[in-house]
C-alpha cells in the first residue's frame, strides 16, 4: 500500500479498495436496497389488495357466518373488538409501567431488587405471546377470577373474554410504556431534581410536579408503540378471546356484559378468514389485513408526531428501535 | 378518598406503594412458570424426558388425545425439530443480512436514503405478524407450489408427505424479514455508540471506511450483536400465527439428508402447535401436552431473555441505551 502524500478526499473513491472490501460495500448497499423494496413490496401489495376489495359496506355491518361469502357480511364488529382490546390492554398496562419506570429510576432500593425488576421487564417483553395466552387461560380459569369472564352451571370458569384477553394484552404493551418512559427519566438533568428538592419539595411531589409532565410525550409515544403491538397480536386474540364473530355479550349489566363476553379482532378476523382458518374467503381477510395494516401504520405516525413535541421541550429525540 | 390522594403523600409510603407495583412484574413472571409447569406436569409423568424424543407419528398421537383418550403418550420431536429448525435458519440468515443493512444505515447510506431506510425499518417491525402470514399463504405458498416443486418431486415422497409448497423455505424467508428489524435496531444503535474518536484513529491509520466499520465498530458492537441474535432467536421462537399458516401444519420433521428437498418439506413448530391446538384443551391429555409446549418455550425464553440482558452488560460501559 503506498504512503498517501497528500490530504485524501473527503470521500475516497472505492476504486482503490481492495476487491474483498468492495464486494462487502456492494453487498452492504444490497441490503439497504433489499430491505427498503421488501418493505415496498409487502405495503404496496397490501394497498392493491386492499384497495380492490375493500367496499364501504364491509366498514359497518355486521359478520355473520354464512358460506356463501356475498352474505357473510362486514368487520364491524372486529374493529370494535380491536378498539375495546387496545383501550383495555394501555389503559392496564400505562400505570403499571408508568409507576413501574418512576420507582426503578427514583428510588431504586435496595438495588438488586430494582435490577431484577428490570430484567423481569425483559424476561416479559421476550416471553412469547402465545405463551402469555394460555398462561392466562390458565390463570383465569380459577374460580377467583370468575367474575372477569362466562362461568358454567358446575362453576367451570370459561376464562375468555375481553377483560381477560385484555389483561393479557397489557403485559405485551408493558415492556414498550416502561422503556419509553425510563428513558425520558434518565434523560432529564439531575440539577431539575436538585431545583425541586431546594424548594422543599418531596421525592414523590417531585415526581407528580415535575418529572411526570416532562415525560409525557415520551409516555404517549410508548402507549402508542404498545397500543400498535395489541392492535396486531393475533395469538392472545385466538386462544383468550374466543375468536367469536360477533360481540357475544355475557350478563345482564349494560357495558359490563360486553366486557365480559367474547368476540374477535381485526387480526383474528384475518386469521380465520384465511386459508388456514375456517372461513377461507381471500378477499375479506385482504381488505381486514388492509385496515389492521392502515391502524398500525397511523399509529407509527402518531409516534413520529409525538416524538417530535417531545424533542420539541428539549428532552428526547426519536431513536430508530423504539421497539424492546 | 379522592380528597386524600390530592393532598401531598408522604414520601416513604409513595415509594413503597410503587415499589409494590413495580415488583407485580416479578410475581408475574413467577406465577407464569407455576401456573404453566402445573398444567404440564401429567405430561412428564407420563413420558418422563423421552417426552422429547422422536418416535411414531405425532400428529396421530395428538389426534387420539383429542378424542378423549386419556393416553399422554407423545413423542414431540418433530415439533421441537421444526422449531430449531426454522428458528435457527432464520436468524443464521437474518443476522447476516441485518448486520449488513446496519452497516449500510450507519456508514454508507447517503442522507436522503438514510432518511427513507430507517422509517422502513420501524413500518417492517410494526406489521402484524398475521399479515405477514397472510402474505404468506396467499402469494408465496402457492407460488412454491406451482413452480418451485417439480411434480416429480411430488410424486417421490406421495406416500410419506405432501408437497403443497408451504414448506420450511417460504418458513424461513418470512421468518426472517420478520425478525431482521428487531436485530437492526439494537445492532445501528450499538454501532452508534462506539466512540467517533475510535473509528477516526483507524482511519488516520490509512484504512478504508469498509476496513474501518468491519475491524473497528464492528468488533467493539460485538455484545450488541450477539444480543441482538438471542432477542431474535427468542421472537422467532416463539411466533405462532405466522407459522401455522404457511409451515404447511403438518406433524412431520423434514431430514436433511433429502437434499434441496429438505427445503420444500412441510413442518409445525410448537407455537403453531399451541395455537392449533387451543381448541380441543377441555381433553385433559391435550391440555397437558399444550402446557408442556408453552413450558418448554416459557423456559427458552426466559433463557434467551437473561442471556441477551447479559450480552448487553459491557455496551452500557460507554453509554449505549440498548
Amino acid at each position: 500500500m503506498a504512503v498517501a502524500t497528500r490530504p485524501p478526499k473527503r470521500h475516497e473513491s472505492i476504486a482503490t479498495w481492495r476487491w474483498g472490501d468492495r464486494v462487502a460495500f456492494a453487498l452492504c448497499w444490497a441490503a439497504g436496497i433489499g430491505l427498503c423494496l421488501i418493505a415496498a413490496l409487502i405495503v404496496g401489495y397490501m394497498a392493491i389488495r386492499g384497495i380492490q376489495y375493500l367496499k364501504p359496506t364491509l366498514l359497518w355491518s355486521h359478520p355473520s357466518g354464512e358460506v356463501d361469502q356475498s352474505k357473510s357480511g362486514g368487520f364491524l364488529d372486529p374493529i370494535l373488538g380491536t378498539v375495546l382490546l387496545t383501550i383495555i390492554g394501555i389503559g392496564i398496562a400505562t400505570p403499571i409501567a408508568v409507576a413501574t419506570a418512576v420507582w426503578v429510576v427514583e428510588y431504586g432500593r435496595p438495588s438488586w431488587l430494582a435490577r431484577a425488576v428490570e430484567s423481569g421487564i425483559e424476561v416479559v417483553a421476550g416471553t412469547p405471546d402465545i405463551v402469555l395466552a394460555i398462561f392466562g387461560l390458565a390463570l383465569f380459569q380459577q374460580g377467583l377470577f370468575g367474575w372477569m369472564s362466562f362461568t358454567a352451571e358446575g362453576g367451570a370458569v370459561f376464562g375468555r373474554s375481553f377483560l381477560t384477553a385484555g389483561a393479557m394484552m397489557s403485559l405485551i404493551a408493558l415492556p414498550m410504556v416502561y422503556g419509553n418512559t425510563r428513558e425520558g427519566l434518565q434523560a432529564i438533568p439531575r440539577h431539575v431534581r436538585e431545583a425541586s428538592y431546594g424548594l422543599g419539595k418531596t421525592r414523590i411531589a417531585t415526581i407528580r410536579r415535575v418529572l411526570l409532565p416532562a415525560v409525557k410525550p415520551n409516555i404517549s409515544t410508548g402507549a402508542a408503540l404498545g397500543m400498535g403491538r395489541i392492535a396486531g397480536d393475533t395469538a392472545i386474540v385466538v386462544v383468550l378471546l374466543g375468536a367469536t364473530l360477533r360481540l357475544e355479550s355475557e350478563g345482564s349489566v349494560p357495558g359490563a356484559n360486553v366486557l365480559k363476553g367474547t368476540g374477535s379482532t381485526l387480526t383474528s378476523y384475518v386469521y380465520n378468514n384465511s386459508p388456514a382458518g375456517e372461513g377461507n374467503a381471500a378477499e375479506k381477510a385482504y381488505a381486514a389485513a388492509f385496515v389492521l395494516l392502515l391502524v398500525v401504520v397511523a399509529l407509527n405516525f402518531a409516534v413520529d408526531l409525538l416524538a417530535r413535541r417531545g424533542a420539541q421541550t428539549g428532552l428526547e429525540g426519536t431513536r430508530l428501535g423504539a421497539g424492546r | 378518598m379522592l380528597e386524600r390522594l390530592r393532598q401531598p403523600w408522604p414520601d416513604r409510603r409513595a415509594e413503597l406503594m410503587l415499589g409494590a407495583l413495580a415488583c407485580a412484574v416479578l410475581l408475574i413472571i413467577v406465577l407464569m412458570v407455576v401456573f404453566v409447569a402445573r398444567e404440564a406436569w401429567p405430561t412428564f409423568r407420563h413420558n418422563g424426558l423421552s417426552w422429547l424424543g422422536p418416535g411414531g407419528n405425532v400428529d396421530s398421537q395428538i389426534g387420539t388425545m383429542v378424542n378423549g383418550g386419556r393416553d399422554f403418550h407423545l413423542r414431540a420431536w418433530p415439533l421441537v425439530w421444526g422449531t430449531v429448525l426454522t428458528t435457527g435458519l432464520a436468524v443464521a440468515f437474518g443476522l447476516v443480512f441485518a448486520l449488513l443493512a446496519s452497516i449500510f444505515i450507519v456508514e454508507f447510506a447517503p442522507d436522503r436514503l438514510r432518511a427513507i431506510i430507517v422509517p422502513v425499518v420501524r413500518l417492517l417491525a410494526a406489521v402484524p405478524s398475521v399479515i405477514f402470514g397472510l402474505i404468506g399463504i396467499l402469494v408465496l405458498v402457492p407460488f412454491v407450489g406451482n413452480h418451485i416443486v417439480t411434480a416429480g418431486q411430488k410424486k417421490s415422497v406421495e406416500f410419506v408427505v405432501q408437497l403443497s409448497g408451504a414448506s420450511l423455505l417460504v418458513a424461513t424467508v418470512i421468518l426472517t424479514v420478520m425478525i431482521v428489524p428487531i436485530m437492526i435496531a439494537i445492532i445501528v444503535d450499538a454501532l452508534y455508540a462506539v466512540p467517533r474518536t475510535w473509528k477516526e484513529g483507524a482511519v488516520a491509520l490509512g484504512v478504508n471506511r469498509w476496513r474501518a466499520m468491519w475491524t473497528v465498530s464492528v468488533r467493539a458492537a460485538r455484545p450488541a450483536i450477539i444480543a441482538a441474535a438471542v432477542l431474535a432467536t427468542a421472537r422467532a421462537l416463539g411466533e405462532a400465527i405466522m407459522l401455522s399458516m404457511v409451515s404447511g401444519s403438518v406433524g412431520f420433521a423434514p431430514n436433511p439428508f433429502d437434499g434441496p428437498l429438505f427445503l420444500l418439506e412441510p413442518l409445525r413448530p410448537l407455537a403453531a402447535t399451541i395455537v392449533e391446538d387451543a381448541e380441543s384443551l377441555q381433553a385433559p391429555a391435550v391440555r397437558s401436552s399444550v402446557y408442556a409446549f408453552a413450558l418448554l418455550l416459557l423456559f427458552s425464553s426466559l433463557f434467551l431473555s437473561l442471556a441477551g440482558f447479559l450480552a448487553k452488560q459491557p455496551m452500557k460501559k460507554y453509554g449505549a441505551r440498548i
